[in-house]
């Protein structure tokens, strides 16, 4: 089984690269087993469809925004309710990862399955550091995606502190 | 009666290139183009340390991740006065240029062909017709009567599953779409196949970079890719024999198909041609050093005032003077204030943010309006390829004269460089531009090859800061065209750093003199032929490569409500 954990976002605007902090911090917590694949994609689209293609789970850690949600709030979406989400309404032809995954769909070698880790965001200021309402909930974050991975059997096992 | 067009926005994501424009008889008579995202960058470097900063830097963009890191430290070197051993220039060389085949690749293919091909018409096309116009027009073996079947047949799955992704929403069965069922058949067939092409630039750049999106490898003084013939973890003859591979399959994609299909499809547009040329004061710089110092280039580079090869006035090295002193931002129309009247040049440049609303006579933006020596100046691989016509630059002009007969056979009539200041022809010098980068990829990979048989191994000048304050700046020529960054050092620490980007010079608001930008004069007296559906202004603006849409990557659940073409 290949699975690859993609973070994607912006560490220059604060919380719009929260996706990129929960993975750096989950290869930081955690040993990545052969078969997992890390990835800081940044704001990256077409460079990662190397990686993402034919893989048997992508799990995505994004920045999500919603209409209603507190800062900090975690929300996952999986397969379908990730395409429904991608679609839009105007022709821009901006290749971002919604385009990448439809690439691979197109090109008959999309992941099997795609799970989607979204935080709400407090601020996009320009900034290396989170928010304190959003730093507040990367280790859930990272608890989530790490529960992703135990849910398809790939356990974890926690770096020993140096 | 005129009527207002907002196009908000004008690439996927929200919030970054918005395009007003207003209509009278059925062409624009007015255009706005405001970046709508502050990009304070500039801050975050501020007291850091130069070595680190082109880490920072490339993340400014998600496509353009390692020309702004090349950038980065080529400002820092050219500081200090640093010499690059020619090891790190050729494995730099080669990383930009496979960065801008891919690069290229994508924009014509997975970004803006959508705006000329109607993927919809290609369902109802005869696979066995359009195997048999791709032969008179190359023989690249992806193109028969098989391939095109089976083309059809992935695109109707894909169309059928309802999950159009790309596709979505584009202007199918617009009035402007032009091109035979057959035509569109090929170019979705080439848009799969451009995939797989992407993947062997994107490769080289994982190779050469140690890492993508992010390149690792960078350093200022050099490159940290130690190169050693024997370990297994270094540079190996082994891993450049890699590279070679993925050097010859894009090749051949680049020759048989891009280029093919940018000259084809062109000609079957020839009336954009006439649209689209806006400002024609062209800047690019000289790039892809092979000396330490940065004077000799594989690629020219310099000033061409008013479209006029003639008068064209090359820029010669790193740290050129009369790029250096041309260069100025004006906010008059942007959503900064400065400290003094006027605008600035970039070693005294100011960020300091002040939002008003959108104004259409005053601030607007938050691009900068640059110019050069007091003129706009419109970037892009149609400068460059310019210049190097200009320049007597054989493989540009072999290249140019190849795009040109193409155009020409299919068109039935001659036609001269002169349709290059155009919309088509900002795509005509893109695909130019990309044979003359795997030309560059070839010679840089020969050279290093070369070089290291020789006995030479280094790659890295170790930078020393002085006490007390030292300036530069980076050029590169991007896949946007002309990027600078500036600095000011002082004490070892960055006390100034300003990014001119390429899409600041093509996208900038008016400026000092109220004159509009090349965006905005590119749009002038486009047609419109639906209000409702403004694809004329995408054609245009997308020949630019707009790149403004990627500093963030929101995923928003309100889907729909942002993206709205509105016509007021």
């Amino acid at each position: 089984m290949r699975i690859v954990v993609l973070g994607v976002g912006n560490i220059l605007m604060s919380d719009e690269g929260v996706g990129v902090h929960a993975v750096t911090d989950l290869s930081r917590r955690f040993q990545i087993p052969d078969g997992v694949e890390v990835i800081d994609g940044g704001t990256s689209g077409m460079d990662c469809l190397d990686r993402i293609a034919d893989a048997d789970l992508l799990l995505i850690a994004d920045c999500m925004r919603s209409k209603d949600k507190t800062p900090g709030t975690i929300t996952r979406l999986a397969d379908d309710e990730i395409n429904a989400w991608f679609k839009t309404k105007i022709s821009p032809h901006q290749v971002g990862l919604s385009d990448v995954l439809a690439a691979c769909c197109f090109h008959g070698i999309s992941p099997r399955r795609v799970v989607l880790i979204g935080v709400q965001p407090a601020s996009f200021e320009t900034s290396l550091d989170l928010t304190p309402q959003v730093a507040a909930v990367l280790p859930q974050v990272v608890d989530a995606l790490a529960a992703e991975l135990d849910a398809v059997g790939v356990r974890l096992e926690p770096r020993k502190a140096a | 009666m005129s009527k207002r067009i907002t196009i908000d926005p004008i690439t996927r994501i929200e919030g970054h290139l918005r395009v007003d424009i207003e209509v009278d008889g059925g062409k624009v008579k007015k255009a706005w183009s405001s970046g709508q995202m502050w990009r304070g960058v500039e801050l975050i470097l501020l007291g850091r340390d130069p070595r680190d900063a082109w880490a920072i830097t490339q993340r400014i963009c998600g496509v353009c991740t390692t020309v702004h890191a090349i950038t980065s430290v080529r400002a820092v070197e050219n500081a200090l006065n640093l010499e690059v051993p020619v090891n790190a220039q050729f494995i730099r060389n080669m990383i930009a240029s496979a960065h801008a085949i891919h690069d290229h690749v994508v924009h014509f293919y997975h970004l803006s062909a959508l705006d000329w091909v109607d993927v919809v018409s290609a369902l109802s096309a005869d696979p066995d017709k359009t195997a048999a116009l791709a032969e008179t027009l190359s023989d690249w073996p992806m193109n028969s009567k098989h391939v095109m079947r089976q083309t059809q047949e992935k695109l109707k799955t894909f169309v059928s599953s309802g999950q159009l992704g790309p596709f979505a929403n584009g202007y199918w069965g617009h009035p402007a779409m032009r091109l035979s069922p057959e035509v569109n058949l090929l170019a979705v067939a080439h848009y799969l196949q451009a995939l797989e092409a992407q993947r062997h630039a994107n490769k080289i750049v994982t190779i050469l970079g140690s890492k993508s999106p992010h390149i690792q490898n960078l350093a200022v003084g050099g490159v940290a890719n130690p190169i050693d013939t024997s370990s297994q973890s270094n540079l190996t003859i082994e891993r450049l024999l890699a590279v070679k591979e993925h050097i010859d399959a894009l090749g051949a994609f680049i020759r048989n198909v891009y280029q093919v299909d940018v000259g084809a499809i062109g000609a079957f547009y020839a009336d954009w041609t006439k649209y689209g040329a806006g400002v024609t004061n062209y800047i690019s710089t000289p790039d892809f050093p092979t000396d330490a110092k940065g004077t000799q280039f594989l690629v020219p580079g310099g000033h061409v005032p008013d479209g006029d090869l003639a008068q064209y006035k090359p820029f010669t090295q790193f740290g050129d003077a009369y790029l250096r002193d041309g260069v100025e931002e004006s906010v008059k129309h942007a959503w900064y204030e400065y400290s003094q009247p006027g605008p600035l040049h970039p070693y005294k440049g100011e960020t300091k943010p002040h939002y008003t609303d959108f104004q259409d006579d005053g601030k607007y933006s938050w691009l900068k309006a640059p110019t050069f020596y007091g003129k706009r100046a419109q970037v892009g691989p149609l400068a460059n390829v310019l210049c190097g016509i200009a320049a007597g630059h054989q493989p540009t002009i072999g290249y140019a004269t190849k795009m040109l007969d193409t155009v020409s056979t299919v068109l039935g009539a001659k036609v001269g460089p002169e349709i290059l200041h155009s919309t088509i022809g900002r795509h005509a010098a893109r695909a130019i531009r990309c044979g003359v980068m795997h030309d560059v990829l070839q010679q840089s990979w020969q050279m290093l090859v070369d070089n290291i048989g020789k006995g030479d191994t280094a790659t890295f000048n170790k930078p020393t800061f002085p006490k007390g304050e030292v300036m530069g700046f980076g050029m590169h020529e991007a896949p946007r065209g002309l990027l600078s960054h500036w600095t000011v050092i002082k004490d070892g620490k960055i006390a100034n750093y300003q990014c001119v980007v390429p899409s600041t010079w093509n996208a900038g608001p008016r400026d000092e003199e109220d004159v509009i930008g090349p965006y905005e004069a590119s749009l002038m007296d486009n047609p419109i032929a639906d209000a409702e559906q403004p694809l004329e202004v995408l054609r245009t603006i997308h020949s630019f490569d707009p790149c403004l849409a990627c500093a963030v990557h929101v995923v928003d659940e309100e889907q729909g409500s942002a993206v709205t073409v509105k016509a007021l």
